[in-house]
């Protein structure tokens, strides 16, 4: 019998637009000891099955069918406060967002204390001496002087670490882990999945790992459930999921992602459309509006689950593999033309830059404090092309691309655009020149004011710079937003309106209002789903085919970068510490920072075999950063020399350069053979 | 520690501008005080002119304000014009029972509208949600003087319940401070139930029902402990007109104190009573903020890092 | 018990449907005909004497006479005026000058952000009633009295509300993407930062109303206010509370009307608050056809569309 077994699990919330169904009919099991993956993009209802199963609802929401059996008893029969008492007790759950999930005013041993003191009638002390254990077994540095410490005063990973020390003060049979490492940096992600699994053999325990993100599914969990739309459309073992799948949606899915293996000269395949909204929705498939395949049956027929070999079940009536009548493939564009690279003109030159943030002195008279944002970064972005800048957060790349539009001045060092320094025009040019150099915001939302429509928006650029008619400027906005693929009557309309996809279409269209040369893309695809992600990058692909565009693309997703970009540049606590193609870069990369963060990049593929988290230990501060090499805190290779002495980025002559006493050979491909000696997880 | 010093820091202007503010104020006032003064007694323009010496009233406006300051420094309020008694003094002696209904009045407030606003909050919709919310919404429009004159006819006069007339005991207290209190009640209800329906939102409260806490305990050991520091931060920013509603309801309901007395002291053009009264209240407010702050300083150790406001 | 609490404040009533959205309508329309017009809601003139004297309210007489024989319900009526006027063109200079101060502080380099601040931090402390008096010890009582000490009282609680929207505004990324496309911050400040902040103001102001009333209608009270015979709901009430035992009507009607109006002020207050409720993403102009009744139209949902592939997938060809 299996630890948990869901059985047509139903949940319904009512809402003020009506009454939505986020899980729909779901069906799965985990067996103890077994982590099951429960993956699928945003509106899937993977949260809210989770949710569901200890009844964690929102107000207004509650389970209507089917049943969920836990060791033996069926949850669904329980009164309230019986479910309350497996809660955190022998069903935990730990959420996303370490920083909102813990209560900000009270001390994590206070919530520690809680956790346990609730199931476990005990005196303090001993409910201290368990916080203890239970902190030292999640990894956690000197945890008794920690129990009083705050939320805010820990660091990211930090706090899911507590986060996971609460789950776990019971023992808990079932972890249920939402989306546990969705907001950390991806080197801290990979040393929480590391902990996770090690953690779940330590103590026996099952885990619901509830994901988007495909890598992470590959690497850590033994069983996949994809959902879509509110219900399970796909369900098998981990390999033979990734080695065979059946439905339509997965096999989009896959097809969309851009890995490391990607053709670069071609578009990403895209599941056109957004998932469906979760209300009123007839019988059908729920995926065939966006499927090629769909035929007349997907859209009258509720597809059921089915076994079609051993432990492989799914709900589609013309999986992949039987031959079936699809709509037209549009294929994938390939992109034509030679792109120049070395002999391109430099079209902006950064110039040993610095960025230094003033803080508040701690004590009343103290020393000046403050934030080393950027320290002496140096490097060309070449006319056309793509340059990508990567890092994790707190690593400065925003702050360059924020200085590339002008939107903050370097403390030091100079920026130049076509050759005059930002400093040396004048005001009145340097109005006139950022018609060439624009910005797409990462917050789209926010990026866009809420109160203006999106014509009025498009069209902003060309009024502040008094260019144009207000005819002329109509025709340029209706123009551009065919351009970037949104229908003409959207004009009209406000930003709340659409989608995060549209939105950044909506951004697009206004940073091109004016017709840059540059367009600095901060993070332009980190909020959306998988399948809306293809979409954007392909648009800013043809864009830039179309208009003759440079990209300065910022982002943490190394994939992604790989993929888009020509050149990339690592960073690391404000310092370039590579900078190279994109081949260069992955295939053989030189800074151990770079060779640790592609190991911990979770790839979509079950096979390889799991290495442990090359990256150790924590962003150290940014207002108090190492002397001499910034990453020698956890670089395995570190010496005295790297203390002491500043490594520059050599060579700089525009080839494969590195900034490291012991640069990587770099030969080998950046496989699992990394030739790093690995460390474990100590800290330094 | 550097918060609080921070905090202090930035009192000290404000209390200067209080100062300032009683200074000029007074002098704005039309009528030459040594006049007024000497009114009944048919004196001379020169022992008017005399008396104006005296009272150092024909000295530029500069070193006046500053002898004034440095009088303050020492305690010294000034004398006032009609008694001669030491203005500081003449309000505390009748402070105390000014401010024993102020605070009467901040119980009853938070007595009844905290937990009234809790328990709205915690079910919204329900027909306890519904009463809280529309008598919070009476308590707010009606206003302290006309639930006074209200609350006297029905408990007094037609039910003799309770005193009409401050008869000096605690009885009689309480209509006084009921009537103030009922508004002050009728804000925290709202804000309380406001914040309550937030927190309930909030991540750490799913997060703490994920981990096993009843409704009783995310209420109290966690909801409230959040939504305390707005209710305690109104009460302080309310502090000044809670005081001088006690002075007004004072005077509605025969108790001596500073109501009556300010009221005759600025009729009689008596200055230095006035200016007295304004820089205590003005100063009591800011100290009374700035313990507001600490104590929210201490609840919440977020805004200890945010520095002064 | 006057500075307004503002900001923080949720609308504690959010009316259902059509009923509550006819209230600010009422409201207004009631207001208007108080101020400008009250004679249509009154027969008889409010300083007129007759014989009956401290009469009961009877049908000649709804809410009764007074010591004078003068009709209660018509002293009511238009005793709505000063208290009306004094509150309404307070709040409207405590608006001005608050958003100025706000504005003027939020723009600010650090160091005048602090002195202004200071300055509001001053204005805060003093009590309200006390300058009052002051200001009608120099100035003399009426409504121009009141609606200077009103708008001391409120000026700071505005500003301060309006300096850190500002400072919030500032920071906003569609503030430094105007910043990135070459708008002046002139521009800036008129397209975006005002707009913006207009909407939060206005939510302010009417909450701000209901506080003006309470407050004017005691500055009244205490005498400040104009003088008798002239109708005013505070003076009138201080006039019959000596006599309440006897004459309950006469203190009781104009008390009734102040809480009346505070409590129809406020309401409407909430009704606009919810209306321009950010989260809704509306506009001021797209909420007076809402106020009106109608429906904004259907917002879009991608995704629920059941369209035939080919038009989805042209949003992704480009």
């Amino acid at each position: 019998m299996s630890l948990l077994e869901v059985v047509g699990m139903r949940t319904e919330i009512e809402t003020r637009t009506g009454r939505v169904r986020p899980v729909d009919d779901v069906t799965f099991r985990v067996e103890a000891g077994e982590t099951l993956g429960l993956v699928g993009e945003s509106g899937s209802g993977k949260t809210m099955t989770g949710m569901s199963i200890i009844r964690l609802l929102p107000p207004g929401g509650a389970v209507v069918g089917g049943s969920v059996r836990f060791d033996g008893v069926d949850l669904t029969t329980l009164d309230d406060d019986a479910v309350r008492r497996l809660r955190g007790n022998d069903i935990a759950m730990v959420s996303q967002d370490p920083m909102t999930s813990l209560n900000p005013t009270r001390t994590i041993g206070s919530q520690l204390r809680e956790a346990y003191r609730i199931h476990r009638p005990s005196s303090r002390q001993e409910a201290d001496r368990r916080a203890v254990e239970v902190l030292e077994l999640v990894g956690m540095p000197r945890p008794r002087e920690r129990l009083g410490a705050f939320p805010h005063e820990l660091s990211g990973g930090m706090r899911q670490r507590v986060m996971i020390a609460i789950g776990l003060v019971c023992e808990p049979k079932l972890l249920i882990a939402d989306e546990p490492t969705t907001a950390l940096d991806v080197s801290i992600q990979a040393q929480i999945l590391e902990l996770l699994d090690d953690l779940k053999r330590r103590l026996s325990m099952a885990v619901v790992l509830i994901t988007h993100d495909m890598g992470v599914i590959a690497g850590h969990a033994d069983r996949v459930a994809v959902m879509y739309g509110g219900r399970i459309v796909e369900q098998a073992g981990t390999r033979a999921l990734f080695a065979d799948p059946q439905h339509r949606y997965t096999e989009a899915l896959f097809e969309s992602m851009p890995d490391l293996e990607l053709d670069r000269q071609v578009d990403l395949a895209t599941i056109p459309g957004t998932p469906p909204r979760l209300v009123g929705l007839g019988a059908m498939c729920r995926f065939a509006p966006r499927c090629r395949f769909a035929q007349d049956d997907c859209r009258s027929v509720d597809p059921a689950l089915v076994e079609v070999t051993p432990d492989h079940e799914h709900a589609c009536f013309h999986p992949r593999g039987t031959a079936t009548v699809a709509l037209e493939d549009p294929g994938r564009r390939r992109r034509t033309g030679e792109r120049s690279d070395a002999d391109a003109q430099t079209v902006l030159e950064v110039t040993d830059v610095h960025k230094r943030f003033g803080l508040r002195p701690k004590r009343l008279f103290g020393p000046k404090r403050a934030v080393h944002a950027v320290s002496g970064v140096t490097l060309q972005v070449r006319a056309g092309e793509t340059l990508g800048i990567v890092g994790e957060s707190g690593c400065g790349k925003t702050t360059i691309g924020r200085m590339l539009v002008g939107l903050e001045r370097p403390t030091d060092g100079s920026i130049s655009f076509e050759g005059q320094t930002f400093r040396g025009m004048g005001r009145l040019t340097f109005r006139r020149r950022r018609r060439d150099l624009q910005m797409m915001f990462q917050d789209s939302a926010a990026a866009l004011d809420p109160r203006m429509s999106v014509a009025a928006l498009v069209a902003e650029p060309l009024a502040a710079q008094q260019v144009g008619t207000r005819a002329e400027r109509q025709a340029t906005v209706a123009e551009l937003l065919d351009a970037v693929g949104l229908p003409a009557d959207a004009a009209g309309r406000y930003p709340h309106e659409f989608s995060g996809g549209q939105r950044q279409r909506i951004a697009m269209a206004r940073a091109l209002a004016l017709g840059p040369k540059v367009v600095v893309a901060d993070e332009p695809v980190s909020a959306l789903d998988v399948s809306v992600q293809a979409q954007i990058l392909n648009l800013m692909r043809s864009l830039q085919d179309r208009f003759g565009l440079t990209y300065v693309v910022i982002s943490h997703d190394l994939s992604l970068l790989k993929y888009l970009a020509d050149r990339i540049g690592v960073m690391y606590l404000g310092r370039l510490v590579e900078l190279g193609t994109s081949e260069e870069v992955y295939a053989a990369p030189r800074h151990p920072y770079t060779a640790g963060l592609i190991a911990s990049i979770p790839r979509p593929d079950p096979t390889r075999p799991r290495s442990p988290a090359v990256l150790g230990g924590e962003l150290p501060s940014a207002v108090d950063p190492p002397s001499g090499c910034r990453f020698r805190t956890r670089c395995p290779l570190a010496t005295q020399r790297c203390a002491d002495e500043l490594p520059l980025l050599l060579p700089d002559d525009g080839h494969h350069a590195v900034a490291c006493h012991y640069p990587l050979t770099g030969s080998r491909p950046a496989g699992p053979h990394l030739d790093l000696q690995l460390q474990g997880t100590e800290q330094r | 520690m550097t918060f609080v010093l921070r905090r202090l820091g930035s009192a000290v202007p404000v209390v200067l501008g209080i100062t300032l503010v009683a200074f000029l104020l007074i002098h704005a006032i039309p009528g030459d005080p040594a006049t007024t003064i000497l009114f009944g007694a048919n004196a001379s323009t020169e022992q008017i002119a005399a008396l104006r010496t005296q009272l150092g009233l024909d000295r530029p406006l500069l070193t006046q304000y500053l002898d004034f300051l440095s009088q303050l420094i020492h305690g010294d309020l000034g004398t006032s014009y009609l008694t001669s008694n030491s203005v500081a003094h003449e309000l505390l002696s009748r402070a105390p029972s000014t401010i024993v209904l102020a605070v009467a009045a901040i119980v009853v407030a938070v007595v009844v509208g905290v937990p009234l606003g809790l328990a709205a909050g915690a079910r919204p919709g329900t027909v306890l949600d519904q009463v809280a919310r529309g008598v919070s919404f009476l308590g707010v429009a009606i206003p302290y003087f006309f639930l006074a004159l209200l609350l006297v006819l029905l408990l007094s006069v037609r039910l003799d319940w309770l005193p009409a007339i401050d008869d000096g005991t605690p009885k009689g207290l309480i209509l006084p401070a009921v009537s103030l209190g009922w508004g002050y009640a009728a804000i925290l209800t709202r804000l309380v139930r406001g914040r309550i329906i937030e927190e309930y939102r909030s991540e750490y409260v799913r997060s703490a029902r994920a981990r096993g806490c009843g409704e009783w305990r995310v209420l109290l050991a966690h909801a409230l402990r959040n939504s305390s520091i707005p209710a305690i931060t109104t009460i302080g920013l309310q502090f000044g007109n809670i005081l001088t509603g006690a002075a007004i309801t004072e005077v509605i309901f025969g108790r001596a104190g500073l109501g009556s007395f300010l009221a005759t002291s600025i009729s009689n053009k008596n200055i230095p009573v006035v200016q007295g009264a304004i820089v205590v209240i003005g100063i009591g407010y800011v100290l009374i903020n700035l313990v507001v702050d600490l104590v929210v300083g201490a609840v919440d150790p977020r805004t200890r890092l945010a520095g002064a406001r | 018990m006057t500075v307004p609490l503002l900001a923080g404040a949720r609308p504690a009533v959010r009316a259902r449907g059509g009923l509550g959205r006819l209230v600010p309508v009422i409201t207004v329309v009631f207001f208007l005909v108080l101020l400008l017009a009250p004679g249509l809601l009154s027969r008889t003139g409010p300083i007129d004497t007759t014989d009956a004297f401290l009469s009961p309210p009877s049908a000649g007489h709804w809410f009764g006479t007074d010591q004078l024989g003068r009709d209660v319900l018509s002293r009511t009526v238009f005793g709505a005026r000063p208290v009306l006027a004094a509150s309404l063109l307070g709040v409207v200079v405590a608006v001005v000058a608050g958003v100025a101060l706000g504005v003027a502080a939020g723009t600010a380099p650090r160091w005048l952000n602090a002195v202004l601040m200071r300055v509001v931090d001053v204005l805060l402390a003093l009590p309200v009633l006390l300058i009052a008096l002051i200001l009608i010890a120099t100035a003399g009582s009426g409504v121009r009295s009141i609606v200077i000490a009103l708008g001391v009282a409120f000026t700071p609680g505005f500003a301060r509300v309006v300096e850190s929207s500002v400072r919030k505004l500032r920071t906003a990324e569609y503030v430094q993407a105007a910043e990135v496309f070459g708008s002046t911050a002139l521009r800036t400040s008129v397209r975006h930062l005002l707009p913006n902040l207009m909407t939060e103001v206005v939510v302010l102001a009417s909450s701000a109303v209901g506080w003006a009333v309470l407050t004017a209608s005691t500055l009244s009270f205490l005498g400040l206010g104009v003088q008798l015979p002239q109708p005013d709901w505070g003076s009138d009430l201080a006039a019959g509370a000596t006599s309440l035992a006897t004459s309950w009507w006469l203190a009781t009607f104009p008390g009734l009307a102040i809480t009346v109006t505070i409590l129809l002020a406020n309401f409407s207050g909430d009704q606009l608050m919810t209306l321009l409720d950010p989260r809704e993403g509306v506009r001021l102009k797209q909420s007076l056809p809402r106020l009106l009744g109608r429906r904004p139209a259907r917002a879009v949902h991608p995704g629920t569309t059941t369209d035939p592939v080919p038009t989805v997938e042209k949003e992704a060809a480009s």
